[in-house]
């Protein structure tokens, strides 16, 4: 059967994006950044998942404010990057594993979590900047991805525990599938950031680091989060920390944290990133 | 109207479902911008252009002004008034900026010292902005 055997979170900064695909990673404004990043891309080739299950949010590319599904599953055969405004990223195409994502649509509805299922969708800076901070520049994405778009632009987004469940439910149906699968979940976005109006540039740095703590140790306790605190504590966009719950929801109560980077600033963002490991 | 206990953060929009409605049609035009047809023609014919998208006056007159905060004001969204913004050549860490009203460099030089703390911008109270 397939299984997940870790859970990755990652901020997905569109700048960190563009670092790479200009060649500034060495530079000193990102040079640290992409440090803490090193022991992540040998994780990754130790890991070697088969499948990673991408938990992301879409900025208005796939989904402008005409549709706004709560949670959208990528059942297409394959991603195409989006152009975002300065042309589509210069990165490889994304390719589902097409079977299984159609049986984990078919397995979370019956499941009670009523999802939308894209049979055609591009794919943003949401989904593409952690497939490169993991894998750097390859001809093509060593692994098969699944996407899962999480609405976090039009408030409300789904709760804490809503989207841990979620992980849950994601697990079962992972576990249901017959084939042989080593699959990695992200969870992406954050952390602490405000983009817009006069509050722009929070930063909230013990939060974060909370946050963190908190998703590796206590879960169930993180899930019952409010709103409320992310928007007032974590900025206005720092409240897509959510679906870094999906993640750990896929994972056992108790997990190994193998890697954490924290570092402020990329752009306007405080950038985060952990690695948790079943213990099994 | 329920009260909604995210309206005593200063400085923010909460871009919630009352917003997406209001902010309609100005963020369609944005968005539209995203793509190179939408680039092309905006730039041969704006005021054509803007006449595609059903906003009020108000909010069209944000949009000709590139009154940043005003569009957020009328229901705009970030994700959406950014793509103007790139539009202009203006990317997200020098839109914050001109919101902010700090400039673009002293911005930068305050997230390169870690960001705007959270102490003193939790609340309106915090900011006198009852």
């Amino acid at each position: 059967m397939a299984r997940i055997t870790a859970g990755l979170g990652c901020s997905h900064v569109p700048a960190i994006g563009v670092a790479i695909d200009q060649g500034k990673t060495e530079e000193e404004y990102w040079q640290p950044v992409f440090a803490g990043f090193e022991k992540s891309r040998q994780w990754m080739r130790q890991a070697n998942p088969d499948v990673i299950f991408l938990v992301y949010n879409d900025h208005c590319t796939a989904f402008d404010s005409s549709v706004i599904p709560t949670f959208a599953l990528g059942a297409a055969a394959e991603f195409e990057p989006a152009d975002e405004g300065w042309g589509p990223r210069p990165v490889p195409v994304v390719r589902n594993h097409q079977i299984m994502a159609s049986h984990i649509a078919q397995s979370l509805i019956l499941d009670e979590f009523d999802i939308t299922v894209m049979h055609e969708m591009q794919v943003d800076h949401g989904l593409t900047v952690p497939l490169s901070v993991v894998y750097g520049q390859p001809e093509e994405w060593p692994a098969l991805v699944i996407p899962m778009a999480v609405n976090v632009v039009m408030y409300p987004p789904p709760t804490g525990n809503r989207c841990y469940n979620l992980g849950k439910a994601i697990r079962r149906a992972v576990e249901s599938f017959d084939e042989d699968l080593n699959v990695v979940i992200f969870g992406t976005g954050g952390m602490s950031h405000q983009l817009q109006y006069k509050r722009a540039g929070l930063i909230n740095r013990e939060w974060d680091q909370r946050f963190l703590d908190h998703l590796t140790t206590d879960p169930d306790g993180l899930a019952q989060m409010p709103h409320i605190e992310y928007l007032r504590e974590a900025g206005s966009e720092g409240v897509e920390m959510v679906m870094w719950l999906v993640m750990r929801g896929a994972l056992d109560d108790e997990v190994v944290e193998v890697h954490r980077h924290y570092h402020v600033p990329a752009s306007n963002t405080a950038v985060g990133h952990i690695i948790l490991e079943n213990k099994g | 109207m329920t009260k909604k206990d995210y309206e005593d953060i200063p400085g923010t929009f909460v871009f919630d479902a009352d917003r997406a409605r209001i902010g309609y049609h100005l963020n369609q035009f944005c968005i539209s911008l995203g793509k190179a047809a939408g680039r092309e023609a905006f730039a041969v014919d704006p005021d054509g252009y803007l006449d595609r998208f059903p906003m009020s006056a108000e909010q069209r007159q944000a949009v000709i002004d590139r009154d940043w905060n005003r569009m957020l004001e009328l229901g705009g969204n970030i994700y959406y008034t950014a793509k103007l913004a790139a539009n202009d050549g203006i990317n997200f860490q020098g839109l914050a900026g001109i919101m902010t009203g700090m400039g673009r460099d002293a911005y930068r030089r305050m997230m390169l010292k870690g960001g705007r703390s959270i102490e003193g911008n939790r609340y309106l109270t915090d900011w006198d902005e009852k």
